[in-house]
């Protein structure tokens, strides 16, 4: 196909080859940071818990009044709860992954240091590891007479007193090669205070309830401390009945003590569909947005195509008078707008990468993959030939005898 | 004048009924650009407006910086204050309205025996809050200062409570029991719940549902009513093992608002705050420099990134996509417009001048924007079922198709229509009869 008389033609029709470049170019730049994100979020939503989701429940209850003896009170509360058909394991616990509200503390290697090494999220409760689930990489778990309850710690920790406070702490792999970047772990010393704690598990993953820095989400210690504020994790043996064990425990809780009132309830997996809400509702919202952009760009290229063809059609009826054939007028229109529309899309590449640079400095997103700029040429020449193809199929289809009439 | 203008639309319909493929491409493109900004504005608007207008240039909330360098982040003091250090402002009394504020939750034990008890979340604040927000009563009246002083057990309810517990009746002077506790009603508020909360960012973010109980702070802490939302201490063991040490310690809690009316009194406020400062550096509690902050509604909400990013984001790309729709409808209306390059021609040989040509045009843009417009109203609506889909309820409750937005939608329809008409209307206009005539 000979370009020449092409770009001759589109040199006379500064304007209107312009506005399609235009909205090509535009398109391509938007799509492409559009998508982006869409994926950076999609990665976000599948950020691993190491729990074992779905066979995790959630509840929390809250007394009406004070209560004197909490610590019974809790471990009568557990007891009943691994009574109940299909409970696997249960624990009395400060806080869960993904569940908003989160105990943090700083972190030193040294005691001596001035400012905190980091700053990592804090797991109370006995039996907590084994009723997340959570995978142990090294070391063991903490062990049941390390135990200590929260007010003596609390106690010991303001009169300074370290024989009440623990000593063991179980940690992130991400964690522990933060801290100590290429080393095992165990054996080793953080400051939480004055006094070391000695790690001697890792687990493999285990995320914080909520999540301000990606790259510091599972930063998480579990110590050995017990808490008895009315919030309970249980792991039901099969994800199957959790929806009947979670009723079945908020029903026993109630029996045991009526004087209560049910704050939250969860069966894990919808409290990780509530913690990623947002990111959710970014990725569903550019999605449309990128659907009707291309929709709204493909029918540009067909309105222009059909005016251009109008335009021509006695020009056309000229050229198959003289013995163009219908697949040369076809062609004619699919190489016009295959050159606008890489046009376009190098202008598009240019200003999808600036538009990428403004978001790296306001939004902390990452940097465009540099495979996105073939996938989106590949679609918007795609897009362009579908749109075309009617119009230059009606151009074809102008019949010879059209270059003796007028008008 | 009129008639003219009757004309010209006439014109115009009967144009867009000859091309209807061209013009059902240019309301669609319209309808679909349009409505994609209307519906991340609302969302963007619902969660970035500013939550009380008249007031948030007189509003501030002082953070004092009883962390010293090494333990704050990036130099900011803490979101919240100590107790004794919420106190002391309190005591000063420099300001001419000031309140204190940490959230409670409650069990409400309803008399009536049907409703099961619930948990009820407010906040424990001074009397000035009421007046300060400018909170609206249904029934009854604000606490005083007498009470604050006389640590009284009275409540002010909201109406959701009012309606559970009283059938929405006046509950003033009646009594509930919270927590074991009997309250007075002295007041049910009207449903006010300002959006992003700037009173409370630093235990309930931006968005809630509305507040149903407010207590004396003095009450609250006289019955060792612990707080419901947030705190930070600075190091292990700081929160202390009793009520008295969790008061005296160096965990922030309580949340302080401050009205200054004029620039003078903000500048004495500022001054105020780091003689404080000094004064504890001096008494030994800081020892550092004094590092406080007294910002206003805005300033504090922008401090706190109260919009998310993704709203803002959102609204970029919409806009984009709205550009986009206008490169396309003027690519389109000049398709239009020069294919009736003849009939231009034998109008302006017939005697009409640029201006007609002109009118005519634009009249045409215009009806293609309102029809574009009607069809993105009807789209915002589809679209704000969507936000419901897929923003948090918190925040798709806010985002509501309103007469404001369908009469911006229709505004901005017409207006971008109108602006990319302007091209293909000036193209239409220099159309030189002669020529036209001649090369049929």
């Amino acid at each position: 196909m000979d370009i020449l008389p092409i770009l001759s033609t589109l040199r006379r029709h500064k304007i209107t080859a312009f506005l399609v470049i235009l909205e090509i170019a535009l398109t391509c730049a938007i799509v492409c940071n559009a998508v982006f994100i869409i994926s950076q979020r999609l990665d976000r939503m599948a950020m691993p818990s190491g729990v074992d989701e779905h066979r995790l429940l959630h509840a929390m209850l809250a007394n009406i009044g004070a209560t004197s003896d909490g610590k019974a009170r809790t471990q009568e509360d557990l007891a009943a709860l691994r009574q109940i058909p299909g409970v696997a394991e249960v624990a009395s616990v400060n806080q869960v992954p993904f569940g908003g509200s989160s105990w943090n503390t700083g972190i030193k290697l040294d005691p001596k240091q001035h400012t905190s090494t980091l700053n990592a999220t804090t797991y109370y409760g006995e039996n907590l590891v084994r009723t997340l689930g959570a995978q142990l990489v090294a070391g063991r778990d903490l062990l049941p007479d390390e135990y200590m309850d929260f007010d003596d710690v609390v106690r010991a920790a303001a009169a300074k007193d370290n024989r009440m406070t623990p000593h063991v702490v179980v940690i992130t792999q991400k964690l522990a090669e933060r801290l100590w970047p290429g080393q095992s772990a165990l054996g080793k010393q953080i400051y939480l205070s004055d006094d070391p704690v000695n790690v001697v598990g890792v687990v493999k993953e285990l995320v914080r309830p909520s999540i301000w820095d990606d790259a510091t989400a599972s930063y998480s210690m579990v110590l050995p401390i017990r808490v008895s504020q009315g919030e309970y994790l249980l792991r039901t043996a099969s994800p199957q009945d959790r929806e009947r064990v979670l009723a079945a425990a908020l029903d026993k809780l109630k029996q045991i003590n009526p004087h209560r009132v049910v704050l939250k309830k969860h069966i894990f997996d919808d409290m990780r569909h509530n913690y990623f809400q947002d990111d959710r509702a970014m990725a569903g919202l550019l999605a449309g947005v990128c659907v009707a952009l291309l929709v709204v760009t493909a029918l540009g290229i067909v309105g222009l195509g059909s005016f251009w063809v109008a335009q021509r059609r006695k020009q056309i009826g000229v050229r198959r008078a003289l013995g163009a054939t219908r697949r040369n007028i076809l062609h004619y229109f699919q190489t016009e707008n295959f050159l606008l529309a890489t046009i376009g899309i190098a202008l598009g590449m240019l200003l999808a990468y600036g538009i990428n640079l403004l978001l790296m400095a306001h939004y902390e997103l990452p940097r465009l993959p540099a495979s996105y700029f073939p996938v989106g040429a590949l679609l918007l020449w795609l897009i362009g030939q579908l749109a075309v193809l009617g119009p230059a199929l009606r151009a074809a289809a102008v019949p010879p005898v059209v270059a003796t009439r007028s008008v | 004048m009129s008639g003219m203008f009757v004309h010209n639309l006439k014109l115009g319909a009967a144009s867009l009924r000859r091309n209807p493929l061209l013009t059902a491409l240019m309301i669609m493109s319209i309808g679909f650009g349009v409505a994609a900004s209307m519906v991340t504005f609302s969302v963007f608007r619902a969660v970035s407006g500013d939550p009380i207008p008249q007031k948030s240039a007189r509003l501030f909330t002082p953070q004092i910086d009883n962390r010293g360098p090494q333990y704050n982040r990036h130099g900011e003091p803490p979101d919240a204050l100590t107790y004794t250090d919420a106190m002391a402002l309190m005591r000063a009394h420099r300001a001419a309205r000031q309140t204190l504020l940490f959230m409670v939750g409650l069990s409400v034990m309803p008399d009536n025996a049907r409703i099961m008890p619930f948990k009820a979340v407010g906040y424990a604040t001074h009397g000035d809050f009421f007046p300060m927000f400018d909170v609206p009563f249904l029934y009854g009246r604000p606490w005083g200062a007498s009470e604050d002083e006389a640590r009284a057990p009275v409540v002010v309810i909201g109406r959701a409570l009012n309606q559970k517990l009283f059938g929405g009746a006046n509950s003033v002077g009646r009594e509930i029991t919270m927590d074991d506790r009997q309250y007075r009603i002295v007041g049910v508020i009207d449903d006010w719940n300002p959006v992003p909360r700037f009173y409370d960012m630093f235990s309930n973010g931006a968005f809630g549902d509305a507040p149903q109980i407010y207590i004396p702070f003095t009450y609250a802490i006289a019955q060792k009513i612990d707080t419901y939302g947030s705190n930070s201490c600075g190091s292990v063991g700081a929160r202390g093992d009793d009520w008295d040490s969790w008061l005296r310690g160096e965990c922030v809690w309580v949340s302080a608002w401050v009205q200054l009316d004029t620039p003078g009194q903000v500048r004495a406020y500022r001054q105020f705050l780091d003689g404080y400062a000094e004064d504890q550096r001096r008494a030994g509690r800081f020892a550092w420099a004094p590092n406080n902050r007294l910002r206003d509604v805005t300033a504090w909400l922008d401090y706190e990134h109260a919009v998310p990013p993704e709203s803002r984001i959102a609204l970029s790309v919409a806009l984009g996509f709205l550009v986009i729709c206008l490169v396309n409808t003027i690519g389109l209306l000049l398709a239009k417009f020069m294919r009736r390059a003849p009939e231009i021609g034998v109008r302006r040989a017939l005697g009409a001048a640029r201006g007609d040509i002109y009118r005519q045009f634009l009249a045409e843009a215009g009806m293609v924007g309102l029809a574009g417009g009607l069809l993105g109203v009807l789209l915002t609506g589809l679209g704000m079922l969507g936000v419901g889909l897929v923003f948090e309820p918190a925040v798709a409750k806010l985002a509501t198709l309103d007469l404001s937005l369908v009469a911006l939608t229709l505004l901005v329809a017409v207006l971008a229509t109108l602006l990319a008409a302007f091209y293909p209307t000036w193209r239409a206009a220099q159309v030189q009869p002669a020529w036209q005539l001649k090369s049929n």
